[in-house]
């Protein structure tokens, strides 16, 4: 039990470290290029200036989700290995795919990297283009083989349980791949969006109110504020799809005790078997969430068997609240910018505003890992769901715990490293001012393209 | 051939070409490392292998992510077997590997000499030992050390006399590699210097490689003697051909000629990789797991194979496009 614990305490704490960066592996090449092409359209020298800094940041971070992303490749084997052993030649194939994409994407990023001097200026945008494409590729790779994990098929087992034969497009197209990719894309878009915008407003709140600044906000915050609406709509969809393929993990995020007709829907509280406790109860809502009814059954955990329900269950409540919560706030702050940019072409002028963007980054990140603990802790006890308990998975070896201990050693000096090279990046920047050492031979760049 | 011995061959394509390019990346760092404590000295090969590594070391990489994907989804009893026997070297490659990938990636960007200094060492350090403890995974998995149901020996497993001749190896193949494109990469940059300096070291690291090779084949004889057997009648042409290959980079060196330096000793290594996968044929872990008992089912082999042709079609004239202006040098900081 407790090496089962420190498996899938170590899965979880490495997985949200590399989904951050993953996020900005999927989404930040986008927000480049957009910079890049207005630079290139415009002759907008701090457009221009926006890309190259943010593609050398972006160098440091794909470096580091490059290797979290091997050590995950490594865990599944070293943590999972009889999941692998039993299911790899399912699971394995929307990962085999992944790793074209990846390839791609890790090749053209080293090109439009390192082109920005001597590739000629539209060359090197298109360069970028496909870090964009297999960025989504990737994504989708990924986010399908772990939705085949929630909605597993494409696959027949002998009286052993060993796979015997495959249907792969079945396995790539399970049915929540639909809602569980869209919902990864949008949300690698928010985060990064509003990531980069919060540096940025931070840097504003600090008094540095010049062109590149506001420009540095308005672009991957527009990018943001579009992704919210859907994703929101998309979200709202998924929860459906979740409460029809996977009941208990619906009532484990609802903390819905008893099935049944016109179920209340709790706005946070503990979940107990008697009840919610401490939260906000709102009648009836839930029912119609689920069927645009209040006589919409929904299932609850009654109905699961006590050794097939989730654990933690005001975990996994909380989370989902959270993240839903924060997705909320998050749309409203992107009707905040719709409406003065309507209005007045203009972000709003009050620093509220700012310090709301300022914490929009590390909300989105939040919101992030909580729809993932929703999604991981709400399969449990299941690795495989119906099909493979997480238990059944787990290596025999020992010492889980020590290597956990290691690891967050590790990667706390890896994120530590990370975020002091990117801030000593950007103080050179700002000592350096509009001369960026080195660059000043460049023949496209700030200077011609402002000037052409 | 049966489609599991396709999906096999793709296998061993992408541990050829993981052993040709991240095997050299893995040599820049051991050159790295080895290129003086004095940081007035160690600076200018140090410079030069940055500047060679630093467009593709990324790519390099890569070839293993392929060379794990394609073991799960094709063979995944044989990668349970392995991961679950061997979880502690392979644990410390992947503790090498991040320490490697940070070290290059913030060398670059900390500006502070003390800084630099702790990250080129993370770099250089774990540039030896990830190779090494993958070797010693290729070795354990050949003398049989890897039972078919997993969970063989913890320790005992790859902490034998073959399996660190092929960890000591990998390392030296690496560090071989990356002398002798060193070498090409100085010369095209007309730094007779680095090339004579490169040059040196890359004869050492073949000799070092080729006496190395020779031992293992000692200890082969004794530990995983149905590879050995193989290896010396069905594998013995390719056995040959890296020995030919071996002694031509050798030749080459001496008469400080340049041309056809790197295909050849690419030759040499090519062809023990190819000349180990003879030898353990038809066994994927020698003799308790056969190829086609290990495979997955036909349509998932067929993904493997699809996958693999698009890698062909999309990767490889990207990949082309990369070094050729590497080479070229169109990229750079």
């Amino acid at each position: 039990m407790s090496n089962l614990l420190a498996a899938r305490e170590l899965m979880a704490f490495t997985l949200a470290f590399h989904i951050v960066l993953a996020s900005l592996g999927v989404a930040l090449p986008a927000m480049i290029l957009t910079a890049n092409w207005l630079g290139l359209k415009r002759g907008d020298g701090d457009a221009m200036r926006l890309a190259r800094r943010w593609s050398k940041a972006m160098a440091v971070t794909f470096a580091v989700g490059a290797v979290t992303g091997t050590v995950l490749s490594f865990e599944f084997g070293l943590l999972w290995p009889r999941f692998m052993e039993r299911f790899g030649d399912a699971f394995g194939i929307a990962f085999a795919i992944e790793g074209i994409f990846f390839f791609t994407e890790a090749i053209f990023l080293a090109i439009y990297i390192y082109g920005w001097k001597r590739l000629g200026g539209w060359a090197h945008f298109w360069s970028g283009v496909p870090m964009v494409i297999t960025g989504v590729g990737g994504a989708f790779s990924v986010v399908t083989a772990n939705s085949w994990m929630n909605t597993p098929q494409g696959f027949t087992l002998d009286g052993a349980g060993k796979v015997v034969e495959t249907e792969p497009l079945k396995v790539l197209f399970n049915p929540a791949w639909v809602y569980e990719v869209p919902h990864m894309i949008l949300a690698a878009y928010m985060v990064v969006g509003f990531l980069v915008a919060s540096i940025y407003a931070v840097g504003m709140l600090r008094g540095r109110r010049d062109r590149l600044h506001r420009l540095g906000l308005l672009i991957p915050l527009t990018v943001a504020c579009i992704a919210t609406p859907i994703q929101l709509f998309v979200g709202d969809t998924a929860a459906r799809e979740v409460a029809d393929h996977q009941p208990a993990k619906f009532a484990g995020m609802e903390c819905i005790q008893e099935s049944g007709p016109e179920q209340t829907e709790y706005v946070g509280g503990i979940c107990t078997s008697d009840g919610v406790k401490a939260s906000i109860p709102i009648p009836d809502l839930d029912s119609y969430l689920v069927g645009f009814s209040k006589d919409t059954e929904v299932t609850g955990l009654d109905e699961i068997p006590a050794d097939e329900r989730p654990p933690a269950n005001t975990l996994l409540h909380l989370a989902f609240d959270a993240m839903v919560g924060i997705g909320s706030a998050l749309l409203l702050l992107g009707l905040w910018l719709a409406w003065s940019w309507w209005r007045r072409r203009e972000i709003p002028r009050t620093r509220w505003f700012l310090r709301a963007v300022a914490v929009s980054g590390v909300g989105a990140i939040l919101a992030l890992w909580c729809g993932w603990i929703v999604t991981e802790v709400g399969r449990q006890p299941w690795i495989v769901q119906g099909y493979m308990r997480t238990s059944e998975a787990v290596t025999g070896a020992q010492g889980i715990w020590f290597a956990f201990a290691g690891v967050l050693l590790l990667y706390a000096g890896l994120g530590a490293g990370a975020v002091l090279v990117l801030r000593a990046m950007s103080r050179r920047w700002r000592a350096e001012g509009d001369e960026e050492a080195g660059e000043g031979e460049v023949p496209y760049g700030p200077s011609e393209a402002v000037s052409g | 051939m049966s489609r599991a011995d396709v999906a096999a061959a793709i296998l061993w394509t992408g541990a050829t070409l993981y052993a040709l390019f991240g095997g050299a990346d893995f040599g820049g760092g051991f050159w790295d490392l080895l290129a003086g404590f004095d940081d007035e000295t160690g600076a200018r090969p140090r410079e030069r292998i940055q500047r060679s590594l630093t467009p593709v070391w990324e790519a390099n990489h890569v070839w293993l992510i392929f060379i794990l994907v394609v073991l799960w989804t094709a063979f995944p009893e044989a990668f349970g077997a392995i991961m679950s026997t061997l979880y502690v070297p392979i644990a410390l490659a992947a503790l090498g590997i991040v320490l490697r990938g940070a070290g290059f990636a913030f060398r670059k960007s900390v500006q502070r000499l003390s800084y630099r200094r702790a990250m080129g060492a993370a770099f250089a350090l774990s540039s030896v030992l990830t190779p090494f403890f993958m070797g010693t995974v290729v070795g354990a998995i050949a003398a049989g050390n890897v039972p078919a149901a997993g969970e063989g020996d913890a320790f005992a497993s790859w902490l034998q006399p073959l399996p660190m001749l092929t960890g000591a190896l990998f390392v030296l193949a690496g560090a071989y590699l990356a002398a002798v494109f060193l070498v090409s990469d100085s010369e095209r940059a007309g730094d007779r210097e680095m090339e004579s300096w490169f040059a040196a070291r890359a004869l050492a690291a073949g000799v070092a490689a080729g006496a190395v090779a020779l031992l293992g084949l000692i200890a082969l004889h004794g530990e995983a003697r149905y590879v050995y057997d193989r290896l010396i009648v069905e594998g013995l042409p390719l056995v040959i051909l890296s020995i030919l290959c071996g002694f031509g980079v050798l030749a080459l060196l001496l008469a400080r000629r340049r041309r056809g330096l790197r295909p050849l000793a690419a030759g040499a290594v090519v062809a023990v990789i190819w000349g180990w996968g003879v030898a353990q044929f038809p066994y994927l872990l020698p003799t308790s797991l056969r190829i086609d008992q290990a495979a997955a089912p036909g349509p998932t082999l067929d993904s493997v194979l699809i996958v693999f042709g698009a890698a062909v079609v999309v990767v490889i004239p990207a990949l082309a496009l990369l070094y050729w202006l590497s080479q070229r040098e169109l990229l750079g900081d």
